[in-house]
């Protein structure tokens, strides 16, 4: 899934100075399983807004809904009777339900309240890891279905750089695991450790953002 | 005899001699002082110098700026590259200007992670985004085309082959060490003609790994020299040893320094003793002697150690 963080409290507070009225928007999707933008996080964020704007000396109404989707269209309409009471929108979905809103309502300034950080996986309550870099070539089928490019700090492709700790973990955060200490396991435990014998060429980034944008273009799937 | 690239270290590996080479770090300043003090305290006692690439990540005059002061004082650089700062296109415009300005040995490198410039009192760039177009044995490779093929990485042609004598560097105790020897052949099947490794302090755990090296060829096919750091306390041996992946300081050597009344000399006696041990494995070539802020130490040692005068070629 997409997950998030909160952006820190006093950056929100700096952007909502002068804002009277805020409408204040959710999405139930990927930022609702990590706890950054579902539901329980709008109704937990709007009351602290409300009485940080008060120990400013000012007044903040806050306006809350929760979408389904913020990055379906059809979602987004929902906004469309809540927006003209409101003079500024925070977005607590990902960087796609943020520009969903701002490209819907332009007539509106709208911000982001979290930052979006990766493509990750729930390994336990309240830890996600990174599994997932969107490099658009994928390698998975090489490396033992755990991923280098999101998972080493340098990208690596043809093994653990010398910077592995005793312990397995990545010289870079001693919470990481070095994944090529993984990917040696699993080929061993495989019994085909000659496949990472293999020197793989320099990838091709151009399918990931260094190509310029990326775009999906199936006109197989237009009515 | 035809050479790859005809350096001094290349040709004194081949005639079959110990090879030496010591480690000169860039100034972290515009200063040209610094390198040419350096190369004349060190000049003639080793057969490449290496100039490293922003090392832990902290800002410091390029390695190939401070590679050609080197030449011009009459050292001859190893220039160090790594795949941390630079894509394809500025490694290989960088390596045709290094060609292009004399510099004929290269080493490659995946870097140190940016990460690692925050430590002590340096800020450092944590906030640096790193580059990695290419991992260190994509980069051999792309070095041993421009030279064998005379082809830049996308295929393009280049008017005439690139002479470079290429290395590559082994961490042989890291973890995980059975993988180790195999990345090694990895480097080796890429394109590096010669290994400089990590420190060594535990000579029979290496002569372990290497060992397993020569028993798959390896060491016939590129020449590994084993890396040295030179000691200088007690302390910076336990850090080294905790800290740094790969380095494994045996409690022996570690407790003979911290009873030593003179440490400075005690860690030259203890480096001049690694370089006579590692000097009797089977298939090593040489050894990369480092004394990191303390270069000043190296002729003193490289004498002691019997290493001096260097070959004629």
């Amino acid at each position: 899934m997409i997950v998030a963080e909160w952006k820190p409290m006093p950056e929100l507070l700096e952007r909502m100075r002068g804002v009277k009225k805020l409408l204040l928007v959710g999405c139930a999707t990927c930022v609702a399983e990590c706890a950054a933008g579902g539901e329980r996080e709008v109704e937990t964020l709007a009351p602290l807004l409300r009485m940080a704007a008060a120990k400013q000396g000012g007044a903040l109404e806050v306006i809350t809904k929760t979408l389904e989707r913020q990055c379906e269209w059809e979602f987004v309409e929902e906004l469309a009777k809540l927006t003209p009471a409101a003079d500024a929108v925070l977005s607590l979905a990902c960087g796609i339900g943020v520009q969903a809103l701002a490209e819907r309502f332009p007539q509106l300034p709208v911000y982001p309240g979290v930052n979006t950080t990766a493509l990750s996986i729930r390994e336990k309550p309240g830890l996600w890891t990174a599994r997932c870099a969107a490099c658009g070539d994928c390698v998975l089928g090489d490396t033992f279905g755990l991923c280098p490019v999101a998972r080493c700090a340098k990208s690596l492709l043809n093994g653990p750089c010398g910077g592995t700790r005793k312990n397995g973990k990545c010289e870079v955060d001693e919470n990481t695991e070095c994944v090529w200490t993984l990917i040696f396991e699993r080929a061993r435990q495989r019994g085909q450790l000659e496949v990472l014998l293999k020197v793989r060429k320099p990838k091709n980034w151009s399918r990931s953002g260094h190509g310029g944008p990326g775009r999906i273009d199936r006109e197989d799937l237009r009515v | 005899m035809s050479y790859k690239a005809g350096s001094r270290l290349e040709k004194v590996i081949a005639a079959g001699n110990f090879a030496l080479t010591v480690e000169v770090g860039p100034p972290r300043s515009a200063d040209p002082e610094v390198i040419r003090k350096k190369a004349a305290l060190l000049k003639g006692y080793a057969d490449g110098y290496n100039v490293t690439d922003n090392q832990t990540a902290v800002v410091r005059m390029s390695s190939l700026a401070g590679a050609k002061l080197l030449l011009d004082a009459g050292c001859e650089p190893v220039l160090q590259m790594t795949c941390r700062d630079r894509n394809r296109i500025a490694l290989q415009s960088d390596l045709l200007g290094a060609s292009a300005l004399g510099i004929k040995n290269c080493l490659c490198l995946s870097g140190d992670h940016q990460k690692a410039g925050v430590s002590g009192k340096l800020k450092g760039h944590p906030g640096a985004k790193n580059v990695y177009d290419l991992d260190s044995i994509q980069l051999l490779a792309v070095l041993k085309g421009l030279r064998d093929d005379a082809r830049q990485e996308g295929g393009d042609a280049v008017d005439k082959p690139v002479p470079f004598f290429i290395g590559a560097a082994w961490t042989p105790l890291a973890t995980p060490e059975e993988f180790r020897v195999l990345r090694l052949a990895k480097k080796i099947e890429a394109g590096a003609d010669f290994i400089q490794t990590q420190a060594v302090y535990d000579v029979k755990r290496f002569g372990a790994q290497l060992a397993k090296a020569r028993e798959m060829g390896l060491t016939d096919r590129a020449a590994i020299l084993a890396g040295v750091i030179v000691p200088k306390s007690a302390g910076m041996m336990k850090y080294m040893n905790k800290n740094v992946p790969g380095v494994e300081v045996p409690e022996e050597l570690i407790r003979r320094m911290e009873s030593a009344k003179d440490p400075k000399a005690e860690g030259v006696k203890i480096t001049v003793e690694l370089i006579d041990a590692l000097a009797g494995l089977p298939g090593l070539k040489g050894v990369h002697l480092q004394a990191i802020e303390a270069e000043d130490l190296l002729p003193e040692i490289i004498k002691a150690a019997g290493l001096c005068p260097r070959p004629e070629i």
